[in-house]
């Protein structure tokens, strides 16, 4: 099997859509002849011509508004917002009428658009290339909120966000584009050839949107987390040497509770990982959900890890990113807990 | 000497107690705009484009006459049409208003005196073009044939209501009719008429989009990016602001920097700007044909400022009194367009005061009925009621477990059932496992 990195497997994924399906286009800055600056669209334009891959002005509202008018015309958008940092001049079109246009015509109109967009930080980027906004996407109705941790799962939630017919955000660890980074910034960087998700089918493949998978089986407690930190976790816990079980979430909304709460009643504990500054952040909504489904069976506070509640800060990355020391003295923590 | 600097704060020609004042309006007489050939290039039109986007064109004149190269020479059956149009609005919009005040329905928008900028440009447009409206274009329903029993039921959210109760009175929608469902937010509809026409263009179809949007809410983002995707892309669509002087309390110079033209952002974008009589039934339709055909053929598209003035409330929850003349909508210098187009007719000898009579009781007969059917399908009081439990569709195309949940404990909940309700890991729950 072809092993590809995130990048690559992203690629794959729309260029097998825009092969199978003529409906699908890709627009947004820079992703027609220069291929994006992270190279997820290149060739893509030459292949498929300038009807289908196209280049926008710097407007991500006008990004957003126009691809809600192509899909209410027949087609299937798929954005690129070039960072997430960005995507907030397209807000009001993705809150207000993308989310809602099902809803708010009972059907008659619908947006089948997907909102490629990278997020998180590690890559110096500073307080406006690094943001992890999942939690102010998940916290409206009618979106779903993707984020995978590897290429394998990336291009099959992908091409399941493009075949979808609700909205998409699919947001992409940039981070991860190149390699399982696993919080450890001075450490030689891992290739996703040397890991078994880089290996990624050429053709098409689906994976379901609204499961979550589990990454590592484990019994003495559970670690949920998406993104980024699926890999930070596994290396913090290793070095903790405490038998994990670790949730992917991959799909933020709707959330597959199921899998979260079977896992939590089995082992009793967890830590919630994400990237994502605390307050207010998506891992209360998972904490939330598992004290009300797991209280009894809980031996330990869940705890919570995440970015410091500050914006990301360029010259103090490694101080604000929760790498392995942030997670593994909360997964300490709690096992220290007597039960 | 030098002062520091100061603020320029807008104020409009006239408040309340004052004598209104339109010398503001820079008005041109009928027929004396020329008309450019719509396949000209911007640069190469004539008149240029600022002057089309300065001037006014207009095609009826004081003696009720169409003239001039902007008149578009309709059958006097066409214009009977638009005029019918135009009515059934008015008293469509009366007897809801009425219903309003009445308490049996919860807000109401009425479009008095901009009757022919949505009535002339829907029957300007073909049947296979797709319209962006806002909250003030019902004449878009009426052309497109939306029955008024299902535009009733919309404003009842009863059991018929198209909106199955979700959207606020007047939020029409209608895909069949190719009118899309409308939002509350401002202008949001402006750039995805455009993505809509991207995307015709794309199939390669000749359908074309059309929008319109207030002339405050030209001030919002959206309309700048609609402009500029239209530009970059010649997109074939019709972008419409509807500059009717005041968004509620705040007038037009507040949106326009006081510059007398909004068709003159048109031109700065590289697209078109015309400015037109959006009282003249002629000059609104001549403008849309001009522009559709424009569009069609594949030249991009036209910016249209339709100059009229909203003698309505903003809504049924205020009151222009508080903000403008009481009598300011009498001084109003390009009249009532439904009057206009009856002088005309009437002038072009096809029709008179006792048609125009009967035509009115036909139309209120036919609102009064359709209000009857539209009560049996329920009201705000009486009648069958719309189910709570479809609050939970159409959020997704299908209904995710957490939903599932909530509708359950919903139907639970008015059941008056307090059993089974709140789910969580009780403590009787303990050791019964997942």
């Amino acid at each position: 099997m072809p092993q590809m990195n995130m990048v690559q497997a992203i690629h794959s994924a729309m260029d097998v859509m825009l092969e199978r399906d003529r409906s699908v286009v890709v627009l947004g800055e820079d992703v027609g002849y220069f291929g994006g600056v992270f190279r997820a669209t290149e060739g893509l334009q030459r292949k498929y011509g300038e009807h289908r891959v196209l280049d926008t002005p710097i407007a991500e509202g006008g990004i957003i508004a126009a691809a809600i008018g192509m899909a209410v015309n027949g087609l299937r958008p798929v954005t690129e917002i070039q960072f997430v940092d960005y995507i907030y001049p397209a807000y009001d079109q993705i809150v207000s009428e993308l989310a809602r246009l099902r809803y708010r015509s009972a059907g008659d109109f619908t947006a089948p658009v997907t909102i490629r967009t990278p997020c998180g930080g590690g890559i110096r980027g500073g307080q406006t290339h690094s943001q992890s906004p999942e939690a102010i996407f998940a916290h409206v109705c009618g979106l779903k909120v993707v984020m995978p941790s590897n290429p394998y799962d990336a291009k099959g939630l992908l091409i399941a966000a493009i075949e979808d017919n609700d909205p998409v955000i699919f947001l992409e660890p940039k981070r991860l584009y190149n390699g399982p980074f696993d919080g450890q910034p001075d450490q030689p960087a891992v290739p996703w050839t040397a890991h078994a998700k880089g290996e990624v089918p050429e053709g098409y493949y689906r994976l379901p949107i609204g499961e979550c998978a589990i990454a590592r089986a484990g019994s003495e407690l559970t670690i949920v987390t998406y993104g980024t930190m699926v890999h930070v976790a596994a290396g913090a816990a290793q070095a903790v040497g405490i038998d994990a079980e670790i949730i992917d979430v991959r799909t933020i909304s709707p959330l597959d509770t199921a899998t979260i709460i079977a896992s939590v009643k089995k082992t009793g504990r967890c830590v919630v990982v994400h990237e994502a500054t605390r307050f207010g952040g998506f891992g209360g909504e998972i904490a939330a959900t598992i004290q009300e489904e797991c209280f009894w069976h809980l031996e330990a506070p869940i705890v919570r890890v995440g970015g410091w509640d500050t914006p990301y800060p360029h010259a103090f990355e490694w101080e604000y990113f929760p790498g392995q020391t942030r997670v593994a003295n909360a997964l300490k923590r709690v096992m220290g807990e007597a039960a | 000497m030098s002062r520091p600097s100061r603020l320029h704060i807008p104020h409009p020609s006239a408040r309340p107690g004052e004598a209104p004042d339109f010398s503001y309006l820079r008005l041109s007489a009928a027929g004396t705009v020329a008309r450019p050939d719509p396949s000209a290039r911007l640069e190469a039109m004539t008149p240029s484009a600022m002057e089309l986007s300065t001037e006014l064109v207009r095609v009826l004149d004081d003696e009720h006459r169409a003239v001039g190269p902007w008149n578009p020479h309709l059958e006097p059956a066409e214009l009977q049409v638009g005029l019918r149009h135009m009515l059934l609005t008015r008293l469509f919009d009366e007897r809801m208003q009425k219903t309003q005040r009445q308490g049996r329905i919860s807000f109401y928008v009425k479009c008095t005196g901009e009757e022919a900028v949505s009535v002339a440009a829907a029957m300007a447009l073909e049947p296979h073009d797709m319209l962006f409206p806002g909250y003030r274009n019902q004449g878009l329903q009426m052309v497109r044939g939306q029955p008024l029993v299902a535009l009733m039921n919309q404003l009842l959210s009863n059991t018929g209501d198209m909106c199955k109760g979700r959207q606020l009175p007047v939020m029409y929608h209608g895909s069949d009719a190719r009118l899309f469902s409308i939002s509350g937010n401002l202008a949001t509809q402006f750039p995805q008429a455009v993505g809509w026409a991207m995307a015709a263009a794309i199939k390669g179809e000749d359908h074309i989009a059309a929008s319109w949007i207030g002339e405050g809410s030209s001030a919002e983002a959206d309309f700048h990016h609609a402009l500029l995707f239209a530009s970059t892309y010649r997109a074939p669509c019709v972008l419409n602001v509807v500059n009717n002087q005041w968004a509620i309390s705040t007038f037009q110079g507040f949106a326009a920097g006081e510059s007398p033209s909004f068709a003159a952002r048109g031109p700065g974008y590289g697209l078109p700007g015309l400015r037109v009589d959006g009282n003249d039934f002629l000059a609104v339709y001549a403008a849309t044909r001009w522009a559709a055909e424009r569009a069609r053929k594949g030249h991009g598209a036209t910016l249209i400022e339709l100059v009229t003035y909203r003698v309505a409330a903003h809504s049924t929850s205020d009151d222009p009194a508080r903000y403008r003349p009481r009598d300011e909508a009498e001084q109003w210098p390009l009249g009532c367009p439904l009057e206009r187009l009856r002088q005309h007719l009437c002038a072009l000898g096809e029709w008179d005061d006792a048609r125009h009579a009967a035509l009115t009781v036909e139309l209120e007969q036919q609102v009064n009925a359709a209000w009857k059917t539209a009560c049996t399908f329920g009201t705000m009081t009486e009648g069958p009621k719309l189910d709570p439990a479809l609050m939970f569709e159409d959020v997704y195309e299908t209904l995710p477990p957490h939903l599932a949940r909530q509708r359950e404990m919903l139907q639970a909940e008015l059941a008056g059932s307090s059993a089974a309700v709140v789910s969580g890991d009780f403590k009787q729950n303990t050791g019964t496992g997942a």
